[in-house]
């Protein structure tokens, strides 16, 4: 692969992997806090396949010859994360450690919308330019399908519900577009990914999320709130939630990058 | 039987002793997650590569079953070495899973993954044959399992999911 299509590659795939490694982390720490104990065990389900996700991605790239997945996942600095600023967020105040007191309705809604993109996502990679990435989403979008099932129940459920449960949704979901311009976005080098036909432009995905939610939202009376576009994650713009988060993610492996755990 | 065809059924019959690592009444050819296996010459013995296909990503138990096949394929007369590789292409999809592996899931209490000609699930109480159950949560112990509630005899069990390249 010659060089500049290679780069492109590399970009977009890291977009992909810090994507679900963030989201995977934030699903997790809901651990032992969901709403019940199906939601417990439904949620470390899918933050658990989405890990699986990031793993293949990273996979990718250290077949690409980037270094290894593991510290491609661990020891890259904030600045040089692609993920969308999105799946950074804390899930509400207080830490995981102490006493937290996260946002049922922020989780539902960001995992919703999150998890919406990622299935435009993943069925335009079924089509990319680099065979096997196009191997990864097919096996990755047999188990969306799941989680988007799940998000989508959730969402339309607590929309569905009592009056305060509507305000809290709506609430979040301003929170979640605020943070939503940079997830179909390739980033400032978006132009070479998208002339390598790795994936599909950013304007044609983000009209197919608009396509797919539509229904969804009038069939509950909702508008959706503007996106923002404030920050690019694309281009390693982040929040100080991002160093913390990585911080508890590579606690471990940091304490010994040689050790095999 | 040649020496060759020999080793490739004690090959056979070695992955065929290598279970889910959770569910011990299925091996990973009734599950379908076998694909292929190469073998070489090999410091005077053979080298065996065999190739797996992962039921789902995430899954922990992949690890485990590496290293079964390790265990397994190596205790083979003739074999001096073995390697494990996953690939995802083909994609496992849940119609490769056998009868006889469909007959060890409920054999183990789990509905084996049944689609209908329109992709519907179907579920039938592996204890009972009920099609008159209850989706209880979609996610269950693992990444690849549900857990369901039978009406007629009123028994909780879990489902595998039915996983296809058309979802
Ligand atoms: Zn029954």
């Amino acid at each position: 692969m010659e060089t500049p299509n290679k780069q492109a590659l590399v970009d977009l795939l890291l977009q992909l992997a810090d994507d679900d490694f963030l989201y995977s982390y934030r699903g997790s720490e809901w651990l032992g806090l969901a709403p019940h104990i199906e939601e417990d065990v439904a949620s470390s389900s899918i933050a658990q396949d989405s890990m699986g996700h990031a793993a293949m991605y990273y996979q990718l790239l250290e077949e690409l010859g980037l270094g290894s997945a593991d510290m491609l996942a661990h020891t890259r600095l904030s600045h040089e994360r692609k993920n969308t600023v999105l799946v950074e967020r804390v899930n509400g105040p207080g830490y995981y450690m102490e006493t937290p007191e996260y946002d049922w309705a922020y989780a539902v809604a960001r995992n919703y919308c999150y998890t919406l993109a990622k299935k435009i996502r993943i069925d335009a990679l079924k089509k990319s330019s680099h065979a096997p990435l196009a191997s990864v989403a097919v096996k990755i979008n047999m188990e969306l399908y799941y989680h988007l099932m799940h998000w989508q129940t959730w969402f339309t459920q607590l929309y569905s519900s009592t009056e305060t449960a509507r305000d809290k949704m709506d609430a979040a979901l301003a929170l979640v577009m605020a943070d939503f311009g940079d997830v179909f976005s390739y980033g400032k080098n978006g132009a070479a990914i998208e002339e390598a036909r790795l994936i599909e432009g950013e304007n044609i995905l983000l009209d197919r999320w608009y396509a797919a939610i539509t229904p969804v939202l009038v069939g509950l009376g909702v508008t959706l709130p503007e996106i923002g576009h404030e920050r690019n994650g694309r281009d390693g713009e982040h929040t100080p939630d991002l160093n913390d988060a990585l911080a508890t993610l590579g606690e471990v492996y940091l304490l010994d990058t040689t050790a095999v755990w | 039987m040649s020496g060759m065809d020999r080793l490739h059924d004690d090959i056979m019959r070695a992955l065929d002793t290598v279970k889910d690592p959770e569910i011990d009444t299925v091996s990973i050819l009734d599950l379908g997650m076998f694909e292929s296996f190469e073998v070489a010459e090999h410091d005077g013995g053979y080298a065996v590569n065999v190739t797996v296909l992962p039921t789902f990503l995430g899954c922990p138990a992949l690890e485990f079953i590496k290293q079964n096949i390790i265990k397994a394929v190596s205790g083979v007369d003739g074999v001096s070495r073995t390697e494990v590789g996953f690939v995802f292409e083909p994609p496992w999809t849940s119609d490769r899973i056998t009868e006889r592996g469909e007959a060890g899931l409920k054999a183990f209490g789990i509905a084996p993954p049944r689609q209908s000609e329109e992709g519907e699930w179907q579920i039938d109480c592996p204890y009972c044959g009920s099609t008159y159950v209850t989706m209880e949560n979609l996610f269950g112990p693992t990444a690849c399992r549900s857990i369901v509630y039978c009406k007629s005899c009123k028994n909780p069990f879990e489902a595998m999911k039915p996983v296809s390249t058309l979802m």
